[in-house]
């Protein structure tokens, strides 16, 4: 098979982290060669975050460049907008619609920009949903990145009960029930 | 098996495999996880030491009493330990001795761009890079047995794409490695000129053998693939290359990037028409190549800054052009780091700000207090710097500048090496103020433990250094110890330590709060008191904001309800949910 490549964006401390180890640890299942590059340190604070999953018959960088991802899972829309140079000709793009302002736009020395999903829909197939009031709604406002993981799980042909023991062999035991509702609400949308 | 693996959970796995018996580091970006990831394993000895030094140190002696021992570090890490590492050099070692250093080119997490290659050489050692995790692995344990087998210290050198990039890995089990004998052995591990000047003769010949081994090793690989375009490279750039070039160059990939082959360097070119080096950071092959005689194309084709990509290297080997894409038909607002909601800093940093300090900074999450709204800190060198470099401000700008001039350095870097610029200034009769922000954790690099902690690595109870203690018996009389989100509070102790004519510590104590046992009830939310004054916007919290009408709003979802911004309002407009 050739090269799949997944990009995850979002801001630091929303959990893009444990989306890919859930994400690469199912795929490992399917028998492919993985590679998963992800941000430590000062950038995972409240910074812009992306980490690359790539799975397939043989992968060599560990990184995905511009114009390579067939699915781009962005947490929040800004960052979305941002990963979009990377998204491949006819790529999925799943977006959260929750917005979280950086520090230019709080001290106003730049504007949050508009109409981001149209700008999106130029570039690819654009998947969008509240994933945040989804995680509400499972019991923990934490779980975004599960939700986006089910929404992503729906269209990865990989088959539900896969993804569903790789939660239960990545995510604490205290948390597994919250996330399995998370994973269930996205992957139901 | 095979599992899916950090890089530097892999090296830890190296180690473990290699029969390691002992392990101490001091934390840093990227390399952190190399440690974290030993604690897994109950039957080696692992620590956090106080500063990279100490932790070379450490591991120094126990190869010498015959263990098989690691220490780790990040590139800038390796500058504070290689003084130790120069000499062990000329001792060798007699348990394998490896050091793992991982360099940040594109600097996600560091001060510089420092390119470790140049202490392999300068040092007269070896250094293993590896490619993937797999390699991680298997080069780290190599590493134990080349440092015994030439009696040397072996560097594993990482990048932040191998140390943070999970692949397969093929897990094996431990090889039981006795500790071996220690013999008394003056000529060899006590290093005064005498027996120095011996083991520099020893640590020449030494080197030549080691040349001699990399011609022949298995570890350097040609991949002829019947091309007249050859690629010289190691590390990530081959994965970059690979992919960029796949099978349509020849490859040479060096294993061992210090000392490197001629003979197969220069056999491989010969079978080229064009032959380029890809190596990020400096041109450390390239100008081996060169020296040799082999005409290379290297630095004239590719960048000296940050990572490289397949996509640059596929512009440059073969002019392909990148893949088809939407670009943004607009500039948009970066994301810059921020300080955490509820992050004790940033009532300090409010505070310094607000009095028009001059602030000597360090590194840590504080770093990032030089960001606006807070924008306070005004210079960040190295681990400790804070300190000793606002004595030498004050001592060229006088008496009424260094009222106005204080010193952050966080708790774990003030143990690391802030303690002994603080030594200098009682010494040198200074009278700076220096504020130690104890978070009670090592927080940037991500929560590790520390002398200030009172638990080792595995979570152990153990002493804990008392700061206030400490600093009074380095003879700093005035110590004070305060919480930074009682405002008010705070700045008065500010005004009136930098008021005095002597040395003085403020210990400005609050828990990270990203800390598990840190817990703030309920979420801050603005009332309709609110006269739009913009005060709270100072703070520079992440969750607070302006909408266009002039509304100041939190966002829950960001909020972690700290309560900082309660106090600051002068209007009681902010209350809890």
């Amino acid at each position: 098979m050739s090269t799949k490549n997944i990009m995850i964006v979002g801001v630091g401390g929303q959990g893009t982290l444990l989306a890919s180890r859930i994400l690469g640890n199912c795929v490992i299942k399917e028998g492919y060669d993985v590679k998963v590059s992800e941000v430590h340190g000062m950038s995972q604070r409240g910074g812009s975050v992306v980490t690359y999953l790539k799975y397939g018959d043989k992968v060599y960088s560990p990184i995905v460049g511009k114009g390579e991802a067939d699915i781009i899972l962005a947490f929040e829309e800004l960052e979305a907008l941002r990963a979009m140079p990377y998204l491949k000709k006819g790529g999925k793009i799943i977006v959260n619609t929750q917005q979280i302002n950086p520090m230019p736009v709080i001290v106003g020395k730049a504007d949050y920009p508009t109409n981001i999903l149209s700008t999106l829909s130029i570039a690819g197939d654009v998947v969008a949903l509240d994933a945040l009031s989804l995680a509400k709604q499972s019991g923990n406002m934490k779980a975004v990145n599960v939700v986006l993981i089910g929404v992503l799980a729906k269209s990865s042909g990989i088959a539900y009960e896969k993804w569903i023991d790789t939660i239960k062999t990545t995510v604490p035991e205290k948390f597994l029930e919250v996330n399995l509702k998370a994973f269930d609400a996205g992957y139901n949308i | 098996m095979k599992k899916l693996m950090l890089g530097n959970a892999a090296v830890a796995q190296g180690a473990f495999e290699a029969g390691v018996n002992l392990v101490s580091s001091y934390p840093g970006t990227p390399s952190t996880e190399i440690t974290e990831n030993i604690v897994k394993y109950p039957e080696i000895f692992v620590e956090w030491a106080p500063n990279e030094k100490v932790a070379a140190e450490v591991a120094i002696g126990a190869s010498i009493a015959g263990g098989r021992a690691m220490s780790c570090c990040k590139h800038v890490g390796l500058n504070v330990m290689a003084d130790p590492v120069f000499t062990v050099s000329y001792i060798g070692a007699n348990g394998g001795l490896v050091f793992a250093v991982a360099d940040d080119p594109g600097m996600h997490s560091s001060q510089n761009e420092q390119d470790s290659r140049h202490y392999a050489k300068a040092s007269k050692t070896m250094m293993l890079e590896p490619s993937d995790s797999m390699e991680c692995k298997e080069f780290t344990k190599q590493a134990f047995a080349l440092s015994e087998q030439f009696d040397i210290p072996v560097f594993v050198r990482l990048t932040t794409r191998v140390s943070h990039s999970q692949s397969l890995v093929e897990i094996c089990e431990r090889e039981n490695v006795p500790v071996k004998d220690y013999v008394k052995d003056v000529s060899k591990n006590v290093m005064m000129p005498a027996n120095a000047i011996k083991r520099h003769v020893y640590v020449e010949e030494r080197h030549q053998k080691l040349v001699t081994y990399a011609e022949n090793c298995n570890l350097n690989t040609v991949e002829d693939n019947g091309s007249k375009i050859g690629v010289i490279c190691a590390g990530i750039d081959y994965q970059y290359a690979k992919e960029a070039l796949l099978d349509k160059v020849n490859y040479l990939k060096l294993a061992m990037v210090y000392p490197l082959p001629e003979k197969l360097i220069k056999d491989f070119a010969s079978k080229c028409d064009k032959v380029y080096v890809i190596e990020e950071l400096d041109p450390f092959i390239e100008e081996h190549c060169k020296a040799l005689g082999v005409n290379v194309i290297g630095k004239e084709a590719f960048t000296m800054l940050g990572e490289y990509t397949p996509e640059m290297i596929a512009k440059a080997v073969l002019n392909e052009d990148g893949k088809e894409r939407v670009e943004l038909s607009a500039p948009i607002p970066a994301r810059p780091p921020v300080l955490c909601p509820g992050c004790p800093h940033r009532a300090t940093f409010y505070v310094l700000k607000k009095l028009g300090l001059t602030v000597s900074g360090d590194i840590g999450c504080y770093t990032l207090g030089a960001i606006a709204p807070l924008d306070s800190v005004d210079t960040t060198i190295c681990m400790g710097a804070s300190v000793s470099a606002a004595h030498g401000m004050a001592k060229v700008r006088g008496e009424q500048f260094n009222k106005k001039l204080v010193s952050v350095i966080g708790d774990s870097t003030f143990i690391h090496s802030g303690i002994t610029g603080l030594i200098d200034i009682v010494y040198n009769k200074g009278a700076n103020t220096v504020i130690i922000l104890d978070n009670s954790i090592t927080g940037m690099t991500g929560h590790q433990d520390n002398p200030t902690t009172g638990k080792t690595i595995r979570g152990e109870l153990t002493k804990q250094v008392n700061l206030i203690t400490l600093c009074k018996s380095v003879g700093v009389d005035r110590v004070v110890v305060c919480d930074p989100f009682d405002v008010k509070q705070f700045e008065k102790v500010v005004r009136e330590e930098t008021n005095a004519d002597e040395p003085s510590v403020i210990i400005a104590q609050r828990p990270c709060a990203l800390l598990k046992s840190v817990k703030y009830e309920g979420k801050c939310v603005i009332t309709d008191k609110c006269r739009k004054c913009k005060l709270c916007m100072k703070l520079g919290c992440p969750a607070i904001s302006v909408d266009k009408d002039g509304v100041v709003k939190i966002d829950a979802s960001q909020c972690n309800g700290c309560g900082l911004c309660i106090g600051v309002c002068p209007f009681s407009a902010i209350e809890k949910e």
